[in-house]
C-alpha cells in the first residue's frame, strides 16, 4: 500500500475559507535586469550587434547616418532621445549610436508590453539591455533605475511619445527624459529617426526593405531652473528640427527653427486622413497587388 | 612625462651637438632617415610643444563672432534679411596635413550660418578661395565645411569653387597706387558682406592676403607673385619685411575703397601634427625622449616603408589626420584680427636662435601646400625647400649669405598629371633651358599663364593654373638668390640635377661637397621641421 506523503513534502492544503495569496510575479516593473549588464550578457549582446543585428540592419534598413561627430563635445553618459515609428528603430539606433556609447546604452522598453513575460522579458534584456519604464501609471523605480545606470556611467535610449507612432506622425513627448536630465545633469542628445516606419509600422508583423535615415543633433542641457515639461518640448522642437534637416538639409532647417517655422512632429491638428494625407511620401506605401499578365 | 597634457608645453629649443648626441630623424618624402651630425659644430632647432588647444572651441567662435575686434560691429549687427552674403574660406592646402573632423572651417561656417539664419539671410554662397589652386573635390569640399553644409549648399549651386578664369565672374575694382590691378571675385564684390574664415597655420597666412589672393586671378597676382617681391620678401613668413604681404595690403585697401565689406575671421592652430599618441607620435618627441614603444614603432615602421611600393606610400600617408586643436580665435576689421592672429602663430612657433650657419640641413616631409593628395614633384620639392622652409625665420636667414642648403627627399620625377599639367611641361621644357627664376619669369611666364588649355584644366579639371610653376619656382628665388649651393640627399639623380641642384647619396656626401663652397669645418643647423617652427635668428 502507497504510503502518501504529507506536508512538508507538499504544499500544505489552503485552510478552507481562507483567501490564497496572488502569487508574486515579478515581472514588468518588477523584473530585476541587473544580470543583462554583467560581462557574460554584455559579451553576448554586444556579438550579437556587431554581427547580426547590424548585417539585418544594413539589409533591411540601409541606413544613412549623419550628426554622429556633434556628438564630440559629449563626456561621459547621455540621454538619447528619438522619434519612435517602430521596432527596428531601436536596433537601428543601437547600431547607429557611435563609440563610446554604443556597448554601454541601456534601452526605457515598456514595462508593460517588453517585460510582460519572463521569456519577453530576458530576450528583451540580453539582446537590446532593455530596462522597465512604467507608461502606464507613475512609478519611481524606473527612474530611480535609469538615474542609478547613468551614475554609474551607462547612457539611455528613450522613445519620449511613450510608443510607436500609430499614423505615420510622432506623438507629444512625455516629460520622463527631461525629468531624468534635470536629475541627473546629463546631456540629452535628440536623434530623428526617418524610414522604419515603413520597415516595420505599429500593426505590421513582417519586415519590409526601406532606406533610412539617422539624424543626431546637437546635445542639449536643461538650462537653470527650466522645468522637465519646458525641457520635453524644447528636446520634442530639436528632434523635429531635426526631421526637417533629414528630410530638406540643414540649412533649410536652421532657417526654419529660427523663424519658428519648422513643421513639427506631432502633425497638423486636423481629421485622421488629412493628417496621413499631409504624410505625402511618407506615408503607407501602395501595396497593390503585382501581376504578371494584366487582367482583361 | 614628456608630452603629458598635465604640463606646461615646453618652448622650441636649440641643441648643441656632441658626440654623446643621437642619430636625428630627417623627414625624407615618404620616409625617414636617421642622421648623425658631426659633433662640436652642429645644432638642431627643435620645435616647441604644442600649445593646449581651446577647452571650448564652439563657445569661443561664438564669442569672437559676438566680440569682434577693431572697426566692426558684431556678426548678428551686420546682418539683415535681404542682404547678399558670401562666405569664403581656405582651400585644400590648409592645414597640413589635413586635420581630423570636424575641421575648424566647418565649426565657424556652421555657427555663421546658424546666426545668419536667426537674421534671415537667404541669399548666401559659400566659395573656396583657391585663386589659382586646383579645385577642390567633393570629398575634400565635405570635409571642410562638412557634409550638413556641404548638403544644404553645394546641390543648388551655392557652394562653390574661385574660378579666376570665368570671365563673367571677376571683375576689376582698381589700381593700387603702384599700379596693381586689384581683380576680384564678382560675387564677392556685389555681396553686401564677405566673411573670410581662415586657417593660420603659418605667420604666412591670413590678412589681406586671404582674399587679395584666395578670390583673384592673374591679372592681380602677377603684381606680387613675381621674382622682385619674393627677393625683397626677407622673410615672406615675416609680414613687416614682406613686399609680398605689402602688395597684399595696398590691394586690401582698394577693396576697402571699392566698398566690399570683409569681416575676417581668423584661427590659429597649435603644432600637434603627428599626434600626442599614435602611430606617429615620435616624430614630435625629441628622440631623447623615446620610450622603447616609441623605438619599436619607428622601427617598424622602416621596415614597413622600404618593402612598401611608393604608391602606397603615399596612400597611407595621406591619410593620415593631424590632431590639430585651435588655439585662438578672433573676429572683426582685417589688420586688427590678423595682428591677433600672427602674434598668436608666434607663440607657438618662433624659436631663437643665435647666429647664423654655414650649412642649413633640412628634410623635407611628403607633404606641402600644393601636393594634398597628390604627388610631391620636384618642383614642390624646391619650393618647400628653398621657398617656405627656407623663409621659416625671422631676423635674418639661418643660413649665411653664400652658404649651402642641404635638402633631404626623394625628389620622384614624377608628376600627378592631372593636378600638375603645367608643372611636366615647366620641368621638361623651361628648367631644361634654364633655371633662373628672372630669365624664366621674362621668357616663358605669360605663355604658361595664357595657355588655353591650362585654363581649361583649371576650370574644368582638378589641375593648378598653368602659370603656378612659376610661382613655386619663385618661392625659391629669395633663397637661389642667396645660398652658394644647393645639395640634395637621396633624391633622383636626373630630377635633382635638372633643378639645377646637385644630389648626394648621403649627408656624410653631402658635407663633403658642401667644404667646396663653404670650407672645411663648417658650423652646421638642422631645421626640425615639422612640426611646424621659425628660427627667430638674431
Amino acid at each position: 500500500m502507497a504510503v502518501r506523503l504529507g506536508f512538508p513534502w507538499r504544499p500544505a492544503p489552503v485552510p478552507p475559507g481562507v483567501e490564497p495569496p496572488e502569487p508574486t510575479r515579478q515581472l514588468e516593473a518588477e523584473y530585476d535586469t541587473a544580470w543583462a549588464r554583467r560581462f557574460p550578457a554584455r559579451l553576448i549582446r554586444a556579438s550579437l550587434l556587431e554581427t547580426v543585428m547590424r548585417f539585418v540592419m544594413f539589409v533591411l534598413a540601409s541606413p544613412k547616418r549623419k550628426g554622429t561627430d556633434r556628438l564630440n563635445t559629449v563626456d561621459g553618459p547621455a540621454i538619447f532621445v528619438a522619434n519612435h515609428h517602430s521596432h527596428a528603430d531601436t536596433p537601428l539606433l543601437l547600431t547607429s549610436i557611435p563609440e563610446p556609447w554604443r556597448h554601454r546604452v541601456v534601452v526605457g522598453a515598456a514595462a508593460d508590453y517588453f517585460f510582460s513575460t519572463y521569456l519577453n522579458s530576458a530576450l528583451a534584456a540580453l539582446l537590446i539591455n532593455a530596462i522597465p519604464i512604467e507608461r502606464t501609471k507613475v512609478g519611481r523605480k524606473s527612474a530611480n533605475l535609469a538615474a542609478e545606470l547613468l551614475d554609474e556611467g551607462w547612457s539611455v535610449l528613450i522613445f519620449p511619445e511613450g510608443g510607436r507612432s500609430p499614423d505615420g506622425w510622432g506623438q507629444p513627448f512625455r516629460g520622463g527624459a527631461a525629468y531624468l536630465a534635470i536629475r541627473c545633469n546629463v546631456p540629452v542628445v535628440p536623434v530623428h529617426i526617418a524610414g522604419t516606419d515603413r520597415i516595420l509600422r505599429k500593426g505590421r508583423f513582417l519586415p519590409s526593405r526601406s532606406n533610412t535615415t539617422v539624424t543626431f543633433g546637437d546635445p542639449l542641457l536643461a538650462s537653470d531652473g527650466e522645468h522637465a515639461r519646458g525641457f520635453a518640448s524644447r528636446l520634442e522642437a530639436a528632434v523635429a528640427s531635426l526631421g526637417h534637416e533629414a528630410a530638406s538639409d540643414w540649412w533649410q532647417a536652421r532657417q526654419h527653427a529660427h523663424a519658428g517655422t519648422s513643421p513639427g512632429l506631432t502633425g497638423p491638428d486636423i481629421g485622421a486622413w488629412r493628417r496621413i494625407w499631409a504624410l505625402g511620401d511618407r506615408g503607407k506605401k501602395s501595396r497593390r497587388r503585382k501581376v504578371l499578365w494584366p487582367e482583361l | 612625462m614628456s608630452n603629458g597634457r598635465h604640463l606646461a608645453p615646453r618652448p622650441g629649443f636649440v641643441l648643441d651637438v656632441d658626440r654623446n648626441s643621437p642619430p636625428i630623424v630627417f623627414h625624407h618624402g615618404e620616409g625617414f632617415r636617421l642622421e648623425k651630425l658631426p659633433a662640436g659644430r652642429s645644432r638642431v632647432i627643435y620645435p616647441a610643444e604644442p600649445l593646449e588647444g581651446l577647452t571650448d572651441p564652439d563657445g569661443a567662435i561664438r564669442h569672437a563672432l559676438l566680440n569682434p575686434i577693431g572697426d566692426s560691429g558684431p556678426l548678428p549687427t551686420l546682418l539683415r534679411p535681404d542682404m547678399k552674403l558670401t562666405i569664403a574660406f581656405d582651400d585644400i592646402s590648409l592645414p597640413l596635413p589635413p586635420m581630423r573632423r570636424p575641421d575648424i572651417r566647418q565649426r565657424i561656417i556652421e555657427t555663421v550660418l546658424d546666426i545668419a539664419a536667426e537674421a534671415g539671410v537667404d541669399d548666401v554662397h559659400l566659395i573656396a578661395a583657391l585663386a589659382l589652386h586646383r579645385r577642390m573635390t567633393e570629398d575634400e569640399l565635405r570635409h571642410a565645411v562638412g557634409d550638413r553644409v556641404y548638403d544644404a549648399f553645394a546641390p543648388k549651386g551655392l557652394l562653390y569653387n574661385h574660378d579666376a578664369e570665368d570671365p563673367d565672374g571677376m571683375v576689376v575694382l582698381g589700381e593700387t597706387p603702384h599700379g596693381e590691378t586689384v581683380q576680384f571675385n564678382k560675387r564677392a564684390a556685389e555681396s553686401d558682406l564677405v566673411i573670410y574664415v581662415n586657417i593660420n597655420l603659418v605667420a604666412m597666412d591670413g590678412g589681406h592676403k586671404s582674399t587679395a589672393t584666395g578670390l583673384t586671378g592673374y591679372t592681380s597676382l602677377r603684381h606680387n607673385h613675381n621674382v622682385h617681391t619674393m627677393l625683397n620678401s626677407t622673410s615672406f613668413m615675416d609680414r613687416e619685411n614682406s613686399a609680398l604681404h605689402s602688395s597684399n595690403w595696398r590691394m586690401g585697401k582698394v577693396l576697402r575703397d571699392a566698398g566690399v565689406k570683409i569681416f575676417q575671421i581668423e584661427t590659429t592652430v597649435n603644432n600637434d601634427t603627428f599626434g600626442r599618441e599614435g602611430p606617429l607620435s615620435m616624430l614630435q618627441k625629441r628622440e631623447w625622449e623615446w620610450s622603447g614603444r616609441d623605438r619599436a614603432s619607428f622601427l617598424a615602421m622602416q621596415q614597413g616603408l622600404k618593402i612598401m611600393p611608393t604608391n602606397l606610400k603615399r596612400k597611407a600617408f595621406s591619410t593620415w589626420l593631424a590632431p590639430y586643436e585651435m588655439t585662438s580665435i578672433q573676429a572683426g576689421e582685417v589688420e586688427a584680427v590678423h595682428e591677433i592672429t600672427t602674434a598668436n602663430v608666434y607663440r607657438q612657433h618662433l624659436v631663437p636662435v643665435e647666429g647664423q650657419t654655414d650649412i642649413l640641413t633640412m628634410g623635407l616631409p611628403y607633404i606641402c601646400p600644393y601636393n594634398v593628395n597628390s604627388i610631391m614633384n620636384p618642383i614642390l620639392v624646391m619650393c618647400l625647400g628653398l621657398g617656405y622652409f627656407f623663409n621659416l625665420y625671422r631676423g635674418r636667414p639661418l643660413v649665411r649669405e653664400g652658404g649651402v642648403v642641404i635638402i633631404s627627399h626623394p625628389t620622384p620625377w614624377e608628376f600627378h598629371p592631372v593636378h600638375h599639367p603645367s608643372y611636366i611641361d615647366f620641368f621638361e621644357e623651361v628648367l631644361a633651358d634654364t633655371t633662373d627664376p628672372g630669365e624664366i619669369e621674362k621668357k616663358y611666364e605669360k605663355r604658361f599663364a595664357e595657355d588655353e588649355w591650362y585654363i581649361h584644366l583649371y576650370r574644368n579639371s582638378y589641375a593648378y593654373h598653368g602659370v603656378h610653376p612659376f610661382y613655386m619656382w619663385y618661392w625659391g628665388a629669395h633663397a637661389l638668390s642667396h645660398v652658394g649651393r644647393v645639395i640634395i640627399v637621396g633624391g633622383d639623380t636626373r630630377a635633382v640635377r635638372r633643378l639645377g641642384f646637385q644630389p648626394a647619396s648621403t649627408l656624410a656626401d653631402a658635407l663633403e661637397m658642401a667644404s667646396d663652397v663653404v670650407g672645411p669645418q663648417p658650423t652646421i643647423t638642422h631645421l626640425k621641421n615639422p612640426p611646424l617652427l621659425m628660427a627667430d635668428v638674431t
